[in-house]
């Protein structure tokens, strides 16, 4: 497809789309690889990349609360929290009452919280907005995502980024290479003369066209991905989605549920040694419309027991210590409370970055409540400064290479 | 341009407006194809399926009584499991496109049973798709506005005078009519106002003036007392509207790459002011494009399975409960559950279905279904190609199968071929 087909298409399938978009053009030598993968597994010292999308847009301001500030208590007056409810961090600020093991990394100084995080001209539909966060390019739709790209610029190896939700997401879809991606349940292939039948699909027919060529090389990077990743995979929990009605009143704009299990996965990934650098994860359901704070204060309360023992397990090992988690939603919500007891689509929010080589603490300003921008929060940092950061520090990249030149990172946000 | 073979178009239409072949289906001409799928006789096949009963909701249980929820959630999921393999099933038997086009507005109007919780209200969102499928888009749109389950699943019943909720009315715009870039944040809150007095009643949703916003309201440049049926018409009466729908239709039926603007001027001159689907469709039928072997698309899982089942014979009210429950893990597996969409937005296309996991998925649901069917008059890989109705092998996938004698595993490797995961 050419650059202008690429961008209409993106514009017309929405957030989950971009993943269509990675091309398979590059011819890799995937015997050279798979020897690489098995017989050198990741560097320990090497570090390693989680990112988590929260869909739906969390309200950034009932998660990181001023409770303080009154402007706050008046614009939302049955939705706000008091002062007394809210985990204290600090400054006027609280962390939602459902977060008590964020609380504990944060006194620890493993949590740094990224304040009054966007970009410029807001954008308050959830799927442009989630397609320039995961692309990272606010201005104009372009169809690879920033990890993508990333795999792109160090050697187009689909292994070097994993996701473990259902479908792959457009942050890990570059113009070359697509991330592989890993059912909860594991990765196996039959045997014998069904699995050689199978295996010999993945090679190239000459002439055929794009969508076939696709669907053979998708096949072979599955027979990789087993041999590497599915032996990391000890045994399969998919468990029966938790539909409890709280649970899924912000369920219309995407995302996955079972958080712990697909962190469980991970860390048993980032402990084997797989040669992936970077993962991701994600969590759904912060549409939070209407009834908001009985159905946020729940999914905070699921991310914060997804997030507090994966946090602490990294801790454990020598791999794990290199890992930094990442931790963001598309955008904040209103201000203002919409009179249904929800929020409706907002801008700026917090970002949270956790791990051992976190310097915790409050980064980035909080943003004014009476400084608006027609009734929304005015960003003070931009998000590409978040990746530029991990970038550097955590995947050794240049920023500039993969953010369109953006290359301003925050200082003091991780450790050297 | 080449154009692909006439066999390889009556597979295409099959493909497309219907959920492949059903053994027979190709020795029929172009014409006679295009007539039985998008002419106007009913489904007749389709329609002697009735529709599960017994779909309504159980009552809320108390918050603190935990054996109850779990009952009432245990019962739920009976309901929508009920719901969705009757739809399998008429996707499977359906011989109009009536069937395809009803699957298409189901991820066009994208609504999620996770949210909605009412098998009911599903099943009465899938009607209305169902009967308005391929008639005036002005009248579908018109009904979803104020569908019980699209209300529930963008926060509609919320939405009332004085304190506007948003969700329904953005939505509204960026993906069921007009599409992004093509309104103002000031239209947002104003569409919003317009759909204000709509509440959910035990059996339907309900108009109740006296939550309604009757005052002025200025929407995409025009200012009236609108309510949601005046904003539904604001929206269609856009210049953006129609190109918008017929970008959706032609990326899901025809191609991923989008039709040039000469192509759209003549799809538009068919939709017309009537906004006839039909007419839209057949029009598609007619460009160049749709006989180009470009136009290529990754069948979607459901799509793949529907297609498998019908060329294996097999129903899947006829299988097994057990096996019953083995086919919806697979699609929830490959990642498309009917009823289920991800999100407002719908579905996924092309490489999100080319996935490693989905890859492990659709390769068991292959043996899983190969091993059901009555396969005793398969013995090579061109009987194969010829149940599943694909036009040829490549040398690849030919040498591919070579290595088999078992029908089943013939079957099962040949369905995760690209030539047949892909509606070449």
């Amino acid at each position: 497809m050419d650059n202008v087909t690429r961008r209409r298409f993106l514009a017309l399938s929405g957030v989950t789309a971009a993943g269509a978009l990675a091309a398979g053009a590059t011819q890799v030598n995937w015997s050279d690889l798979m020897a690489a993968a098995v017989d050198d597994p990741l560097p320990s010292d090497q570090s390693v990349l989680v990112v988590i999308t929260l869909y739906g847009g969390n309200d950034g301001l009932n998660t990181v609360v001023p409770a303080a500030d009154p402007a706050y208590q008046k614009a939302r007056p049955d939705l706000a929290y008091h002062e007394n409810e809210v985990l204290d961090l600090g400054e006027g600020l609280g962390l939602n009452p459902g977060m008590k093991g964020l609380k504990g990394l944060w006194d620890d100084k493993r949590l740094a919280i990224v304040r009054g995080v966007g970009y410029p001209d807001p954008d308050r539909s959830h799927f442009r907005s989630m397609a320039i966060w995961q692309t990272a390019s606010p201005k104009s739709p372009i169809p690879t995502g920033w990890l993508g790209r990333w795999l792109d610029a160090t050697g187009a190896d689909p292994l070097r980024a994993v996701s473990v939700e259902p479908t792959l997401p457009p942050l890990l879809a570059g113009e070359t290479t697509a991330a592989a991606s890993l059912p909860l349940r594991g990765l196996s292939l039959p045997g014998g003369a069904l699995g050689t039948a199978y295996a010999a699909l993945g090679k190239p027919s000459p002439g055929e066209g794009h969508w076939q060529a696709r669907a053979a090389k998708s096949v072979l990077d599955l027979q990789n991905a087993t041999q590497v990743l599915g032996k990391a995979v000890k045994s399969g929990h998919e468990q029966e989605d938790d539909d409890d009605e709280e649970r899924t009143k912000g369920a219309s704009a995407g995302g996955a549920s079972q958080l712990g299990a697909q962190l469980e996965l991970i860390a048993g990934l980032i402990e084997a040694g797989v040669p992936t650098r970077a993962y991701s994860a994600s969590l759904g359901g912060f549409d939070t419309h209407a009834d908001e704070r009985g159905t946020q204060e729940r999914l905070l309360t699921e991310l914060d027991g997804a997030l507090t023992p994966f946090v602490q397990r990294l801790q454990k090992t020598d791999r794990g210590k290199n890992a930094v988690v990442l931790v963001y939603s598309e955008f904040g919500r209103r201000v203002q409370a919409n009179g249904s007891d929800g929020t409706d689509h907002g801008t700026a929010g917090p970002v949270f970055v956790l791990g051992e080589k976190v310097s915790g603490g409050f980064f980035g300003q909080q943003p004014s409540l009476t400084d608006l921008s027609n009734g929304d929060l005015k960003a003070g940092t931009d998000f590409r400064d978040v990746y530029a950061t991990v970038l550097h520090q955590v995947l050794g990249a240049d920023p500039a290479q993969i953010l369109a030149g953006h290359q301003t990172t925050i200082d003091g946000l991780l450790r050297a | 341009m080449t154009e692909i073979s006439e066999r390889a178009v009556v597979r295409r239409l099959n493909d497309r407006f219907g959920f492949g072949p059903a053994p027979g289906d190709l020795e029929a001409g172009v014409d006679a194809t295009v007539r039985r799928l998008l002419g106007p006789l009913t489904d007749a096949a389709a329609a002697a399926l009735s529709p599960p009963t017994g779909l309504e909701p159980p009552t809320a249980a108390k918050k603190q009584d935990k054996d109850a929820k779990k009952a009432a959630n245990k019962q739920r999921a009976a309901q929508e499991r009920k719901l969705t393999l009757w739809w399998l099933d008429r996707m499977v038997v359906s011989r109009t496109a009536g069937e395809r086009l009803t699957w298409f507005w189901h991820g066009h109007f994208a609504t999620s049973n996770q949210k909605v919780r009412n098998a009911a209200w599903m099943l009465a969102q899938n009607q209305t798709q169902r009967r308005l499928a391929l008639g005036r888009f002005g009248d579908l749109a018109q009904a979803m506005i104020v569908d019980s389950a699209t209300i529930r699943w963008l926060d509609g019943q919320k939405n009332r005078k004085g304190s506007p909720n948003e969700n329904l009315a953005r939505e509204f715009m960026e993906l069921f009519t007009l599409g992004i870039g093509h309104y103002q944040e000031a239209d947002v809150a104003q569409a919003a106002r317009c759909l204000t007095g709509w509440v959910l009643r035990k059996d339907v949703a309900t108009f109740q003036r006296k939550r309604f916003d009757s005052g002025t309201k200025t929407v995409l440049g025009k200012t009236g007392d609108f309510d949601a049926k005046g904003f539904a018409n604001l929206t269609l009466a856009q210049p953006a509207s129609a190109g918008f729908v017929i970008g959706r239709l032609w990326f899901r039926l025809v191609s991923a790459t989008p039709p040039d603007a000469a192509t759209v001027a003549r799809l538009s001159a068919a939709y017309g002011v009537n906004r006839d689907v039909r007419s839209l469709l057949m029009a598609m039928v007619g460009e160049a494009a749709f006989k180009d072997p470009e136009s290529s698309l990754v069948k979607q899982p459901v799509e793949w399975a529907v297609g498998l089942l019908r060329a294996l014979r097999l129903r899947p009210s006829k299988l097994e409960e057990k096996e019953q429950t083995k086919l919806l893990a697979g699609l929830r597996g490959m990642g498309q559950l009917p009823y289920r969409p991800p999100s407002v937005g719908g579905w996924p296309a092309g490489a999100s279905w080319l996935t490693t996991s989905a890859g492990v998925t659709r390769l068991q649901l292959a043996q899983q279904l190969a091993k059901k069917a009555e396969l005793s008059a398969v013995k090579n890989e061109e009987d194969v190609a010829a149940l599943l109705g694909v036009d040829g092998w490549s040398e690849r996938t030919k040498t591919a199968l070579a290595g088999l004698k078992d029908p089943a595993q013939l079957v099962a490797v040949a369905a995760c071929s690209p030539e047949y995961v892909v509606s070449g």
